[in-house]
């Protein structure tokens, strides 16, 4: 044998191509790793987490659509980047009438579209255009009420099809909306993603073409950036639109780099491949903080995780039990163990960034003793059964409520009161809940347009309290739910906070749930990026947003 | 020959329905509903999601959506996104050239340095060489792609900034896609600098899409190799006179290479199913992570009409496979 190796060897060594080419690969690869330009100047890098479904944010649901689709478009009115606060956007100002029923919305003159390659706008922004979007939603008969699904999921969420009563054009700059029933949070609903404008002009152009569809695909808007360029799981890019009615963005360009998973991301953003990343993972968190080239940004997002109690169903019927219950958990060990840096107790059900929350009202406070005392006045000296019903996967409002139901059943056990634990696919759970089938459950909310009306309507009034609605806990208590419509019929927001305020002193005491807490949103941000603003409803917007050369 | 071929392809009939039936009923499976799934905390109303549901004819019973989308695929027709509403075949045809780009270029980094390291540890037997590479591929083997690719990443790119850390091309550069292969279209382009861009984004996907069907190479050649150098007709070969190369490269490759190919047609399958890992880790736009999305977003015609492509195409390579293992090997054909 040893024979035949040497001869082998030989013939190896006479193979010239076998032996060089494994050797002049690695030398290739060698000569390709060099460093190379990694962005270029005035331009932003965002690396987003998914593709959008379209660039439409009338037919998308969710926060990935709306942010590709913001820097496009303008609303009438606008969030302040950065804040729940409503200022001017396509409307210089707007009047409401005494009854609250009637807007009338004063038009921003001189405000151009973008082009594109199929499309060059002839006219300025006018009324028209506003009549073109939210009839499109609205008005079944509209010629692109049935393009791209024909579904409008937030415009039938904030109710719009039951409150508008008309929209009319006063004239070309004027636009006035009647309502059904006075309803102050109507302008903050303008100012959500769904209420934002396209142009009529594009949309006869297209139809004329035969390709509608393409609305949604090769938007055209009012707003700081043109679309550029889309190309499905990879890139979306903008340019600075040097005609914007606000003033030429400060960068040239954006480029959303879209990268799924947040470990990646983090790399990218070390690597300065991007400047700006969403959703990282929180065990990351404290690299983060110590990394002299990123900036951790967070604030406390607009949402809530909670435990609801039926109180439709025995023993959570009795305000006691419920009171008790809210006294045998631990809720700092919870937010400790599971939120992580990354979640602030909750006492109230609106977060503290909210207007109107109430600083007074003091959380029930962790006393197991107290707590058996009351479910003996209850009528429950050993405690009892029930089920806990915890979501299957991670909710921006809660990062794990498995765990959490895990906890809260240890704490439970030690005032006598067996928790099963209960789960089912995402969907199926939320239906469930709120058909009201549980006795506990876990759920939460992230605001929409940053009215209370948005957290404590939606989430606790009656209306929602029907089988199928999102109140869970089923609680329909008259004294809240006419504090809720006194604040829904005023515009004064002074007049307002009072009515809110006193309504979270009335949920406190009556306890329909146990507040887990408020997540804190983070976004690591490089260092040369200027005036990036964490949005409360979890959005990305770069229209004021420079860099430092 | 003919007869061979023809035996073969009516092979791939059975097979065809089966994907069909297979893609389609799987995802039914899972629980959830792709319409339910896109609502959050606030649901949807019983009414428009049953109008929905009629819309994309979800609430007929399961054989008559079946028969439905047979019409359908019979007619070239896979139907549109449900979360999109773009046709599935588009968007398959935008993405599957970089799915196509990496995995070649994994298949090729994969034999080019596989082949040979497999014939020269089969050369030198038990020499350290032949020990070390056969427990770097057994390594090699076993390695957990979404590690190993995250452990390149964060050396190569974050720590020596050597390589880009994800994506295709720098955000720099701007190319309208003609052919869908960035090599290709970034040659075509204008753009300065743009190929060398899509090159260095292909090197780290490369290495970890490659790694285990390099593995598998090496070690499948160094044994078929093994195994011809000791036939008599070596021997004969080199008795002969003939030149050393000849024996190696024309009489002992030949033969030792139709394992080989086989295990190399064979890799194309498993390829995709390393593609899905490696292409989220890099954020490559390719077919293997739009699947895995339409999965969380249960979106039906994309995963049964994307799975029916993905898995008909295999199903082609291997047919190829067989065809050319025939030509290489005229025993195998009778």
């Amino acid at each position: 044998m040893g024979g035949y190796r040497e001869t082998n060897e030989a013939i190896f060594e006479e193979a010239p191509l076998i032996r060089t080419l494994p050797l002049l690969a690695t030398v290739a690869l060698g000569a390709l790793v060099m460093a190379g330009p990694a962005a270029a100047k005035g331009t932003l890098v965002y690396c987003s987490e998914g593709s959008p479904e379209n660039f439409n944010p009338q037919i998308n649901t969710t926060g990935t659509s709306f942010d590709a689709a913001k820097p496009v478009y303008n609303g009438i009115v606008e969030f302040e980047r950065g804040s729940t606060k409503v200022i001017p956007g396509l409307a210089e100002s707007w009047t409401v009438s005494e009854d609250g029923k009637t807007y009338t919305f004063n038009l921003r003159k001189g405000v151009k579209f973008h082009s594109n390659a199929n499309f060059k706008p002839t006219r300025d922004f006018n009324a028209d255009d506003i009549l073109f979007s939210f009839n499109r939603m609205w008005k079944a008969d509209h010629p692109y009420h049935k393009v791209s699904g024909g579904s409008y999921d937030y415009f039938g969420d904030m109710d719009m099809p039951k409150l508008l009563k008309s929209i009319t054009k006063v004239d070309d700059y004027t636009v006035k909306f009647e309502l059904n029933d006075a309803e102050a949070p109507f302008i903050a609903n303008m100012a959500m993603d769904f209420a934002q404008i396209l142009s009529a002009e594009y949309g006869d152009a297209l139809l004329k073409k035969g390709t509608p569809e393409k609305i949604d695909q090769e938007p055209i808007g009012t707003g700081p950036f043109t679309f550029v360029q889309y190309q499905k799981d990879a890139l979306i890019r903008y340019r600075a639109n040097d005609q914007y009615w606000g003033g030429r963005p400060p960068l040239d360009q954006l480029v959303f780099s879209i990268t799924k998973d947040p470990a990646v991301r983090y790399a990218k953003v070390k690597a300065g491949e991007c400047h700006v990343m969403p959703y990282p993972n929180p065990a990351d968190l404290p690299k983060m903080r110590e990394d002299k080239d990123i900036n951790l940004l967070s604030q406390e997002g607009l949402n809530i995780g909670y435990l609801a109690y039926n109180v439709t169903k025995k023993p959570f019927d009795d305000k006691r039990v419920r009171k008790a219950l809210n006294m045998a958990i631990d809720k700092k060990a919870i937010v400790d163990a599971v939120y992580q840096g990354a979640g602030v107790a909750a006492i109230n059900p609106i977060p503290p960034t909210l207007w109107s929350y109430n600083k007074s009202v003091k959380d029930d406070p962790y006393n197991v003793e107290e707590a058996k005392k009351l479910l003996a006045e209850a009528g429950y000296p050993n405690g009892f059964e029930t089920d806990l019903w915890a979501m299957p996967v991670q909710r921006p409002y809660n990062p794990n409520a498995q765990r959490i139901a895990e906890m809260m059943q240890a704490d439970l056990a030690k005032v006598g009161v067996k928790a099963k634990i209960v789960s089912y696919e995402w969907g199926e759970y939320r239906k469930r809940a709120q058909a009201g089938e549980h006795q506990m459950a876990q759920l939460g909310w992230t605001g929409d347009n940053g009215d209370p009306d948005n957290f404590l309507y939606v989430l606790l009034g009656c209306a929602a309290a029907r089988p199928g609605g999102s109140n869970i806990a089923k609680w329909c208590y008259k004294p809240f739910d006419d504090l809720l419509v006194a604040a829904k019929r005023t515009a004064d927001v002074a007049e307002r906070t009072k009515l809110y305020e006193q309504a979270q002193v009335v949920f406190k005491e009556e306890a329909p749930w146990f507040t887990i807490a408020h997540s804190v949103v983070y976004k690591p941000v490089r260092k040369e990026v200027v005036d990036f603003r964490v949005s409360p409803f979890g959005r990305h917007q770069f229209d004021g947003v420079d860099l430092k050369q | 020959m003919l007869r061979f071929i023809l035996t073969r392809i009516s092979l791939v009939v059975p097979t065809f329905i089966g994907i069909l039936l297979l893609s389609f009923m799987l995802i039914r499976l899972v629980p959830g509903d792709p319409i339910e799934v896109r609502f959050g905390e606030r649901g949807i109303a019983p009414e428009r999601l049953a109008q929905l549901r009629a819309e994309m004819g979800l609430d007929q019973p399961l054989y008559v959506q079946f028969l439905d989308y047979l019409g359908h695929v019979a007619r070239g027709d896979l139907g549109v996104s449900i979360s999109t509403k773009n046709p599935v075949l588009t968007e398959f045809l935008a993405l599957f050239p970089a799915t196509v780009e990496l995995g070649l270029c994994a298949m090729i980094f994969a034999i080019v340095f596989g082949l040979p390291a497999g014939v020269f540890a089969a050369v030198k037997r038990g020499s350290v060489f032949d020990h070390a590479l056969m427990s770097t591929s057994l390594t090699g083997f076993s390695m957990p792609i979404f590690w190993w690719g995250l452990l390149l990443i964060l050396l190569f790119s974050v720590q020596l900034g050597w390589t880009p850390v994800s994506g295709r091309l720098a955000a720099l550069y701007y190319i309208e896609p003609t052919t869908g292969f960035m090599l290709i279209d970034s040659l075509l382009s204008d753009e300065k600098g743009a190929f060398l861009s899509a090159l260095r984004h292909l090197i780290l996907p490369t290495v970890v899409l490659g790694t285990i069907p390099l593995a598998v190479v090496a070690r499948m050649t160094r044994s078929s190799m093994l195994e011809v150098l000791n036939e008599d007709y070596i021997r004969t070969a080199r008795a002969k006179g003939l030149s050393s190369f000849r024996v190696i490269g024309i009489h002992g490759l030949r033969n030792a290479m139709i394992p080989v190919v086989t295990v190399i047609g064979l890799q194309v399958g498993s390829l995709l199913g390393g593609a899905i890992l490696t292409e989220s880790i890099f954020a490559w736009p390719g077919v293997a992570s739009w699947l895995i999305e339409a999965i969380n977003r249960r979106d039906y015609p994309v995963l049964q009409g994307g799975v029916l492509l993905v898995a008909s195409l295999v199903m082609l390579v291997n047919l190829a496979v067989d065809v050319l293992y025939g030509m290489l090997n005229p025993r195998i054909r009778r």
